[in-house]
């Protein structure tokens, strides 16, 4: 039950041609490879477009919206329409302006997240599976004592203790995300480092650690990239849930899980675009990463 | 069978005293001085140092940590600078509550989750199959106070099918007498089943928001592990000499299949753990989730220190049990033979 990592290309190889092989690679015109992508995967495709669409958001879109800290005292609660497409929240702030400024700040803390826990846990996991004895017994059990909390919980207490700011929130979930690349790089690596080459790069005179982290490491990952698109997904929730309780980043700030915990209190008395829409996006972001994420790891482990 | 329980009991004890002092880590060794924390934005050097003093901050870290060793290990948790009163006994109150609320939401979701996660499996590649994978998908990247605010705005605010997020009971209600702490178990005891159903309807919103997206993880383990059991050479024989469809997918297939589901519905119930808190804010439900989430709110580090504790406490009981389920389900594991699977 190996992860299907297959690509519509690869089985056209140069060398399954010759003489010996028997097997003659199918030809695969470029009109093929494309429907049997989107046919395959289609949820990657919609995944990479929802992903490519927030991040041009993030970039430029701050750029064409109207300041989002300007409040309107006479222009409170308006419900969406053209010109408001959000609408404006009880201080008639622009509902869109402040989601637009957010996508920035949430995209690109589900990133830095995914990215610092995917160097970090593969680090280490590499370190541990490769090395073993002692540092990797220590690294277990400590991994063990992390995943015996719920991560969301680990996060939560953690940000609460060391104050409240964005890198210390970044740092909080990264840690809790960490001890999952530790195992699965780790388990990546024994695997990996009873092969043949292995020994072959032995034989050649590397280093224990060249072997480890330029011959061992590359091949290891392929899991954990996997991993990080999840987990940027994951992050996005994590960090919003943490704001949504008033933990971590805090208003005014311009952040989907602040928004939804300004307009929460609303919904009660039916103004529900100032809670929905930001958590719409929250929502469309995890989703995006989701997607992408779930399709690489191959139908059969879903 | 018992040295098994014996070893996994054992093991599971060292990982409390590492949840413990993990704990103890990240609230008094960190950066960031949890006298200052917990003393607020503007408080005078003379009061934090007054708090420094009260809570022993000031002791050197060996000896703060013998303290507190000896009194979590007493079952003592502190003091809420909150409310005053005992951690532990607060905490207590509050956890049938959250109990009941996980119960109901895991049961919806494994009544969701197992039954769609068998029909996708038996039909495989289908549109069915398609169906049940976009639903999985949203449920794994579904934010619990979104959901919970849909549920709120349509069912509430719009169709008044469930009341508002009030509260275990309406406003005025007397609960009933505790037997067990879950008010609808306690009412249908004392025979009034009005209140009962009340209870119900109070606990829907919550149940349906923690159970849809709790159902995705149990959707997901279910339809693997089925098709993996489908997929076997004994499923392959019993096909073969035409055992019925249905008997083979629930008899050979199934039970082959609840392994693994087992260990979904315990790792879904240690998410519920931590997720609780966001949907006990949410509905005003008053359970250690929201208890922690008072205390988060004027860094009552003494009492979210203690529903730390007790998460952790409960996600490593969870575990065994779910262990012991797993040894009782699969004879492999209760004889002592080794599983590779």
């Amino acid at each position: 039950m190996s992860p299907d990592y297959s690509f519509p290309l690869a089985p056209a190889s140069t060398e399954s041609g010759g003489a010996g092989g028997g097997f003659v690679a199918p030809e695969w015109s470029s009109e093929t490879v494309q429907l049997s992508l989107w046919r395959r995967k289609p949820l990657l495709i919609v995944g990479l477009v929802i992903m490519s669409l927030f991040v041009l958001v993030a970039v430029i879109g701050p750029f064409l919206v109207s300041d989002p800290r300007v409040t309107n005292p006479t222009n409170f609660y308006k419900s969406p329409s053209g010109s408001l497409l959000f609408g404006t929240d009880k201080f008639g702030r622009d509902v869109f302006a402040r989601a637009v400024h957010a996508a920035r700040l949430d995209i690109s803390i589900g990133i830095i997240i995914a990215v610092l826990s995917m160097v970090i846990g593969s680090t280490i996991g590499v370190i541990s599976g490769y090395f073993g004895g002692l540092v990797d017994e220590i690294m277990m059990r400590l991994t063990d004592m992390v995943l015996a909390f719920p991560g969301f919980v680990l996060a939560l207490v953690l940000v609460a203790s060391v104050g409240n700011s964005v890198p210390n929130v970044v740092l909080a979930v990264t840690v809790a995300y960490i001890p999952y690349f530790i195992r699965l790089t780790r388990a990546q690596v024994l695997a990996e480092r009873e092969l043949e080459y292995v020994d072959g790069a032995r034989l050649a005179g590397n280093s224990p650690w060249r072997i480890a982290f330029r011959h061992v490491m590359p091949n290891s990952l392929g899991p954990s990239f996997v991993q990080a698109a999840l987990v940027a997904g994951w992050a996005i929730l994590t960090v919003a849930g943490l704001a949504f309780l008033g933990v971590g980043i805090r208003p005014p700030t311009s952040e989907w899980g602040v928004m939804v915990a300004e307009g929460a209190p609303d919904i009660i008395t039916g103004k529900w675009w100032t809670a929905l829409f930001p958590g719409g996006m929250i929502v469309l972001a995890a989703m995006a990463f989701q997607f992408i994420g779930d399709e690489l790891r191959g139908e059969e482990l879903m | 069978m018992l040295r098994y329980l014996g070893k996994r009991v054992l093991s599971s004890m060292a990982t409390v005293v590492g949840i413990v002092i993990i704990v103890f880590f990240i609230v008094r060794v960190l950066p960031g001085d949890a006298a200052i924390v917990r003393a607020g934005p503007y408080a005078t050097q003379e009061k934090i140092d007054e708090i420094r003093a009260q809570y022993g901050f000031s002791d050197p870290l060996p000896v703060q940590f013998k303290d507190y060793m000896s009194s979590v290990f007493t079952g003592d948790l502190g003091t809420s600078i909150r409310t005053g009163g005992n951690v532990t006994t607060e905490l207590v109150d509050r956890l049938p509550a959250s109990l009941e609320l996980a119960f109901y939401a895991v049961i919806l979701a494994a009544l969701i989750g197992i039954p769609i996660g068998i029909l996708a499996a038996a039909r495989k590649g289908t549109w069915i199959d398609g169906a049940s994978r976009v639903f999985a998908v949203l449920g794994s990247s579904m934010a619990l106070f979104w959901l919970g605010l849909l549920l709120i705005y349509f069912l509430f605010f719009r169709l008044r099918w469930f009341p508002g997020p009030i509260d275990r009971l309406a406003i005025g209600t007397k609960p009933p007498g505790t037997i067990t702490g879950f008010y609808t178990i306690d009412a249908a005891l004392h025979g009034d089943f009005g209140l009962m159903w009340e209870a119900f309807r109070y606990l829907a919103l919550p149940v349906l928001t923690l159970g849809l997206v709790l159902a995705a993880p149990i959707l997901k383990m279910v339809r693997a592990s089925m098709i993996d059991a489908l997929e076997s050479e004994h499923v392959r024989t019993a096909r073969a000499l035409g055992v019925p469809y249905l008997q083979v997918l629930f008899r050979d297939g199934f039970r082959n299949a609840l392994l693994p589901v087992t260990t979904a519905i315990g790792i879904v119930f240690g998410y519920m753990l931590g997720g609780n808190i966001i949907v006990e804010f949410l509905f005003a439900w008053p359970g250690v989730g929201r208890y922690a989430y008072s205390a988060i709110q004027v860094n009552d580090l003494e009492a979210l220190q203690g529903f730390v504790i007790v998460v952790g406490v409960l996600y490593v009981a969870l575990n065994v049990v779910i262990d012991l389920v797993y040894a009782w389900i699969d004879p492999r594991i209760r004889l002592g033979h080794k599983v590779d699977a």
